[in-house]
């Protein structure tokens, strides 16, 4: 069944400073969005508005996923109803273990009396995790704790496989990996590609798109979505960078808080 | 003459006692000493909570005849969860004052480990009791509780293992209290003589909900050249029943002593525990876990004092306060001229879980030797809603990712409990006071 999520002219706000002035964005499942844009422009705290984040204030808009808005949802209603947020810093939990968590989460979703089975878990856990090239130990490690910044991204795609949203949004995924944990990260999200799961990539760099191909690419900039294209839009920033946006739109300071 | 006392019990009570318990003279005197003294000594003073008004002193009974289970399989099922019934062969069991069960395997009989009721020891192994009891670790005029304490101790538990020998399996004690006018007065003496190491852990627990009721508990561990001492506590008095707990280690030549403490008492508490590095490059660690709710006060002081060269000496101390809970956590590591290439370590955190809840972590360093390292962390503050965040976007409910977050906090310590009957009884404390 195909999904949407739609982003209606959505205001966001923290600590009495907009930082969100309007983006509108439509998702559809099967189909990887990527959100480009330099530092400061409002990526971030979209992907946080959007599962909710208790730092920001929505001051306007909306966000439907099939329809019903989940800005009036609890965090956790929102991860049930199918979001799942890949964080740029996964907090680390101790006395967690990680096996433990991801089984709390996927049973979240599923009726008393039909949770996972520990069987099945496990099987399923375990070819996860050789898949992302995971030291099997990290499974009885606390959540987080310890982990190396690429242990972090690797372990929050390995939710997301375990998980398997309908829509993922990826902050930043590949801040701080190496060439080879870039490689695997990617290699997670081609594998979860598929007809019944949508994704909106945030990142800073094009060296991502080198390993997953966009269907859609789109561009922020003062806390707007200021430009949307194919993925031929992402070669053309990695050549001539934003500087060509900003001249076709006559922006100057392109951060959250500058007018044009 | 007749001079006012506020003691609960006179010098015949207590010389009645005694007799009846057929104890030696050493004991007999040494009661009838603290009790004089009892009277003049003042309070315990642990640092920033004021405890002058609490009842250590006034319950309605010192002594109980508490029926005696014959068996293990007799045993109440709250009691028995804390047992591996099949395996368990060294097992000491008391209500209130009345010693109820006690078992030691033959194996250990035959290598000379002792293990027996505090009361029976002095009587059967005075040359050994007499010369622990409340003669190094802890002292008798210390002030009022520790007098009272030797002036009236009715129960506890003594155990000794002999050089070279090592105990595999936990040596388990279960102190229940559940008569409504109870006091009790336990003493636990553990003496881990050269090369030996055991592990020993006891759990109090509190039955039916006992009203206005005294406990005054003092634990004294040695180990001597060379030994190891693991000693684990769930402590899970009721709300009622005021609580002096006071635990100590000596820590020979090359010796460890490990604590792992739960504290879970649901009644106002002043818990002391000190390791004494004495020898050097002895180990010292204290772990401790608290939980409070309620309107309960508490005291936690753990110290650490470094004689021995090389000595290595770590405090864990995590606290969840709830409710109108108010606790404060004293750390004190304490290094004494000498003690060349001490280490001390120390880290007190405490995790606020309602408004009216009080937590104060004071870390105190005290260090007269230039030649150490040292070190301190300590933080108060409520569940981080960044992990609560995390958590629920992967879908997990509030309520449940606060649990998560808290057994979590707790994990340490319940983590390090050696009997798995015990790291459940913690965990299952845990949950019901947190819910």
């Amino acid at each position: 069944m195909a999904s949407t999520l739609i982003i209606k002219d959505l205001h966001v706000e923290i600590e009495g400073k907009e930082i969100l002035k309007g983006v509108n964005l439509e998702l559809d499942s099967g189909k990887i969005h990527v959100i480009m844009g330099p530092n400061g422009t409002g990526k971030s705290t979209l992907a946080s508005a959007i599962m909710g984040h208790p730092k920001f204030d929505i001051t306007k808009g909306e966000v439907l996923l099939n329809g019903e808005n989940v800005l009036e949802m609890e965090v956790d209603e929102r991860a049930q109803a199918g979001l799942f947020l890949a964080m740029q810093y996964p907090s680390e939990i101790t006395g967690v273990t990680n096996a433990d968590f991801l089984r709390s989460a996927i049973n979240s979703r599923r009726e008393e009396g039909q949770e996972i089975s520990l069987m099945k878990f496990i099987k399923e856990l375990d070819k996860n995790m050789d898949f992302l090239e995971m030291d099997q130990n990290m499974a009885q490690r606390y959540l987080n704790e310890g982990f190396s910044g690429g242990e972090k991204k690797r372990n929050e795609i390995l939710q997301l496989m375990m998980i398997k949203p309908e829509f993922g949004i990826l902050d930043e995924i590949d801040s701080g990996l190496d060439i080879d944990a870039l490689k695997v990260v990617s290699k997670g999200i081609n594998q979860m590609r598929g007809e019944d799961f949508g994704c909106l990539i945030i990142t800073h760099y094009q060296r991502l798109l080198n390993y997953i191909t966009p269907d859609h690419v789109h561009v922020m900039m003062q806390g707007r979505v200021v430009k949307s294209g194919g993925p031929e839009l992402a070669h053309r920033l990695e050549s001539e960078g934003y500087d060509w946006i900003k001249q076709e739109l006559g922006i100057e300071d392109e951060t959250v808080g500058q007018e044009a | 003459m007749t001079t006012q006392t506020n003691l609960p019990v006179d010098q015949q009570t207590v010389e009645a006692f005694s007799q009846r318990n057929g104890e030696p003279n050493w004991l007999s005197s040494l009661r009838l000493d603290a009790l004089a003294k009892a009277d003049d000594l003042p309070l315990p003073k642990p640092d920033k909570t004021k405890i002058a008004k609490w009842n250590f002193t006034q319950f309605a009974n010192h002594t109980i005849d508490s029926e005696v289970y014959g068996s293990v399989e007799e045993l109440p099922e709250s009691i028995k969860t804390l047992i591996d019934v099949e395996k368990q062969g060294n097992l000491y069991i008391q209500r209130n004052n009345t010693p109820a069960l006690l078992t030691l395997s033959e194996e250990l009989k035959a290598k000379g480990v002792i293990f027996t009721d505090i009361l029976t020891a002095a009587k059967e192994h005075p040359e050994l009791v007499e010369k622990y009891f409340m003669t190094d670790a802890v002292k008798v005029d210390e002030h009022k509780l520790t007098a009272l304490h030797a002036a009236l101790v009715n129960g506890g538990a003594f155990l000794y293992v002999p050089k070279n020998v090592e105990i595999a399996e936990p040596i388990q004690a279960v102190y229940v209290h559940d008569h409504p006018g109870a006091a009790l007065f336990n003493h636990v003496l553990v003496v881990a003589d050269d090369n030996s190491s055991v592990t020993y852990v006891e759990s109090y627990l509190a039955t039916d909900d006992v009203k206005e009721s005294v406990v005054n508990i003092v634990s004294e561990v040695i180990a001597k050249q060379n030994a190891r001492v693991v000693y684990g506590a769930v402590d899970n008095l009721s709300a009622g029943t005021t609580t002096y707990v006071n635990r100590r280690g000596i820590a020979g030549r090359d010796s460890r002593i490990e604590w792992a403490l739960g504290m879970m008492n649901d009644g106002d508490t002043v818990s002391e525990n000190i390791t004494k590095l004495i020898g050097d490059n002895s180990f010292g660690d204290t772990k401790m876990v608290v939980v409070g709710r309620g309107n309960q006060k508490q005291n936690f002081t753990t110290n650490i004092t470094h004689w021995g060269k090389n000595s290595e000496g770590y405090i864990l101390k995590h606290g969840v306060m709830k409710d109108a809970a108010s606790s404060i956590f004293n750390g004190i590591g304490k290094i004494e001229h000498g003690a060349t290439k001490a280490n001390a370590e120390q880290e007190s955190r405490v995790l606020m879980l309602s408004e009216k809840a009080r937590g104060d972590a004071n870390p105190i360093l005290l260090i007269d030797e230039d030649d150490v390292t040292a070190g301190h962390a300590a933080s108060v503050g409520r569940v981080d809603p960044m992990q609560l965040f995390y958590l629920m976007s992967r879908g997990i409910s509030k309520h449940e990712a606060e649990r998560l977050v808290i057994h979590g906090f707790l994990a340490p310590v319940v983590t390090k409990l050696p009997i798995e009957g015990v790291k459940r009884q913690l965990s299952e404390v845990i949950e019901r006071k947190v819910q």
